[in-house]
């Protein structure tokens, strides 16, 4: 038994590392249709993303609002929920935090004061669009997935109203965004660079603290078994709707302070697209890691690397920078696939 | 406003469907087979794209289309491939090819930016586009508009009056009963599979080579397209001529948005052009809250006439998905 468990753990490390080799294969074919040079492309990307103490700090910058996002999705994931409408919970995070600033900044309330209010009115804003979500899907069986959808796009529209309308800058409003919020209402960061270490931290505390929930709490467990059989969980007792209700507005708060460092920690005001897409990209890390919290952060370091990396790609090689998403959604397929393979050749 | 321009415009509004019509019925397909194709945003784009790109290049519409409908159905085969054979989430590869196919589109598109590309023709019907009214609005359109128009008929009759389509409905439903019945459900499920991502890869090439002519990028407008196709593929409850009608009914909100735009200047175009979709959560509300268990009970308290009046106003609304849909099939 021991011994068929060890062999199996090792074939299946052998299927991953064949769907990344096979992922790579793929975006360098990618690459070569479109007549790039492979391996100029993967050096820049290299050097896009490790060249300089700036671009490490770029990568942490973009690693805080993935974490959250990851953490929460984890949570929804895990009640066999899909929470599409992440991308909307992190942009109404972000609009309550510049509302919460926008009303509080002329008062003579102290600035960290102001901050911290900025934090709560973020998670409750995620809180309130993915509760809608979960309120759809409960009381009028709208599937999980077309909320969501839906709320996505009314998030991006509210966004965009308010910028060019009630919100917009003195004269007259453009896609740049609202007014800049001034220093003092800024989250420190190191000095000489953008990366916000209490932002930083309250990623890597929401991952962590996912991690300890589904791995050894009473909650996580009912959670899990919502997940894997519903009916059979609501049988046994477990009041099914208010833990799938519970793991969208765990989620909603962890994507509206994703939503919230974006303002307070990296824009400092509100741009068309706050989320930057980074909703989308925790679903793509949930999946690539199985739905397991422990591998989530170093996968979410890699994908916010990659981001980073081919940033300088439109401006050295004309070469548009979605080829990250390329990489990073083959990587997943190919994941996903050779599961399957490994599972159908082990079956029979 | 000018009778004329009403006119011209509800066209409009009839060939900016088209792509959509083409989408939501090659799901409708899949879906009544008992696959989601969740691809369908990411195989708009690149279609389109690749549709572009090709007709561009060899100076061909046809090539354009080919390409697309290539395209589309290699798509739909991933999710065929990994769902059915390799019992994978349909989901989940489905929603990883929406994003992946969408980078794709705009990573390879990049050199066709902007450029210059034929355009599908308008091709009146010599007779029928004279009638007044009606040959304004429906026959002075190009070829792919009267082909929508002949797909929705086409696929109602062959989903609801013939043997194969009573067989396409009967593996979505109840896949084991089919199976002894002599269908090969997983086979047809493939193949249900693969034909409606071919539809849903002429949905692209109809934009990029019609609808909005030309290749743009991030900025073509397209993206949205193929979430919209499948909520409407829930509210045409897996019925053509209810999914076109919601297809219409989009196309008509769109373009009132666009009309009404001038007069409300103080509202950002953006913000008109997302209109339809809290309407789409509205009307999905709709058609499912009569399956919720507490919507009975609810009902069941009211007296008598209300009661039976609401009930029927529900039911007139709600749609049921194939009974099987997104369950793999396993005949042991």
């Amino acid at each position: 038994m021991t011994m068929m468990k060890t062999s199996s753990r090792w074939s299946g490390i052998g299927f991953q590392a064949l769907a990344v080799l096979l992922a790579l294969a793929f975006t360098t074919v990618v690459m070569l249709i479109s007549g790039a040079d492979p391996l100029q492309v993967y050096q820049n990307i290299i050097t896009g993303a490790l060249g300089s103490p700036t671009k490490v700090d770029d990568i942490l910058v973009a690693w805080t609002p993935l974490l959250l996002a990851t953490a929460g999705l984890l949570l929804t994931f895990t009640a066999g929920l899909w929470n599409i409408g992440i991308e909307g919970q992190i942009t109404l995070g972000a609009i309550f935090t510049t509302w919460a600033l926008r009303v509080l900044q002329p008062t003579d309330l102290p600035p960290t004061l102001i901050v911290a209010v900025g934090f709560l009115a973020g998670a409750l804003g995620g809180m309130f669009w993915a509760g809608l979500v979960g309120l759809l899907k409960i009381f009028g069986n709208v599937n999980e997935i077309f909320g969501g959808l839906g709320l996505n796009f009314v998030a991006t529209a509210l966004t965009i109203w308010l910028i060019f309308g009630p919100w917009k800058r003195p004269g007259v409003g453009s896609m740049s965004g609202t007014e800049p919020f001034p220093l003092e209402l800024w989250l420190p960061t190191l000095p000489g660079f953008r990366l916000s270490p209490l932002a930083l931290a309250m990623g890597i505390i929401a991952i962590a603290i996912v991690y300890i929930l589904l791995r050894g709490t009473y909650f996580g467990l009912r959670l899990k078994a919502v997940g894997r059989n519903g009916r059979a969980a609501f049988l046994m007792g477990i009041p099914t709707t208010r833990y799938m209700l519970m793991a969208f507005l765990l989620c909603g708060l962890m994507a509206g302070l994703a939503g919230a460092t974006q303002v307070l920690a990296v824009y400092h005001r509100l741009i068309p697209s706050i989320s930057s897409g980074y909703g989308f990209l925790g679903m793509m890390v949930a999946m690539l890691v199985n739905y397991q919290a422990l591998w989530a952060a170093p996968v979410a370091l890699f994908f916010a690397a990659l981001n980073i990396g081919s940033i300088q790609l439109p401006i050295v090689l004309k070469l548009d920078s979605s080829l990250s998403g390329v990489l990073q959604g083959s990587l997943v397929l190919f994941v996903l696939l050779m599961d399957g393979v490994r599972r159908r050749l082990t079956r029979s | 406003m000018d009778t004329q321009i009403i006119l011209i415009g509800l066209a409009g509004v009839l060939a900016s469907s088209a792509p959509i019509v083409f989408a939501t019925i090659g799901e409708t397909f899949a879906e009544r087979s008992g696959v989601i194709n969740l691809s369908l945003n990411g195989t708009i784009l690149l279609t389109a794209m690749a549709g572009f790109a090709v007709a561009v290049t060899t100076n061909s519409l046809f090539l354009g289309f080919l390409a697309g409908a290539f395209i589309g159905g290699l798509v739909a085969l991933i999710v065929a491939f990994s769902s059915i054979t390799l019992k994978q989430s349909q989901v989940a590869v489905g929603f990883i090819l929406a994003l992946t196919c969408r980078d794709l589109a705009y990573y390879l598109g990049n050199p066709f930016m902007g450029l210059q590309g034929p355009r599908v023709p308008s091709l009146p019907i010599p007779g029928l586009a004279d009638i007044p009214i009606i040959g304004v609005i429906f026959f002075q359109q190009d070829v792919l508009v009267y082909a929508s128009f002949l797909l929705i008929i086409v696929s109602y009759v062959f989903i609801f009056k013939t043997r194969p389509g009573l067989m396409l409905q009967g593996i979505g439903e109840k896949p084991a009963t089919a199976f002894v019945r002599g269908a090969n459900v997983n086979r047809m499920r493939y193949f249900y599979t693969v034909l409606g991502g071919m539809l849903a890869g002429l949905a692209g090439p109809m934009f990029s080579l019609s609808v909005k002519a030309g290749w743009k990028g991030t900025i073509s407008g397209l993206d949205g397209f193929g979430w919209i196709a499948l909520a409407l593929t829930i509210f045409g409850g897996w019925n053509p001529l209810r999914a076109a009608f919601g297809a219409y009914l989009f196309g008509l909100l769109q373009w009132l948005g666009l009309v009404l735009q001038p007069s409300l200047p103080n509202i950002p175009s953006q913000v008109l052009q997302v209109a339809p979709f809290p309407l789409m959560i509205l009307t999905l509300l709709l058609v499912n809250i009569g399956n919720a268990e507490w919507v009975d009970r609810t009902l069941a308290a009211l007296p008598e006439k209300t009661r039976k009046g609401l009930a029927n106003v529900l039911r007139a609304l709600r749609t049921s998905p194939p009974a099987s849909l997104g369950v793999p099939f396993e005949n042991e």
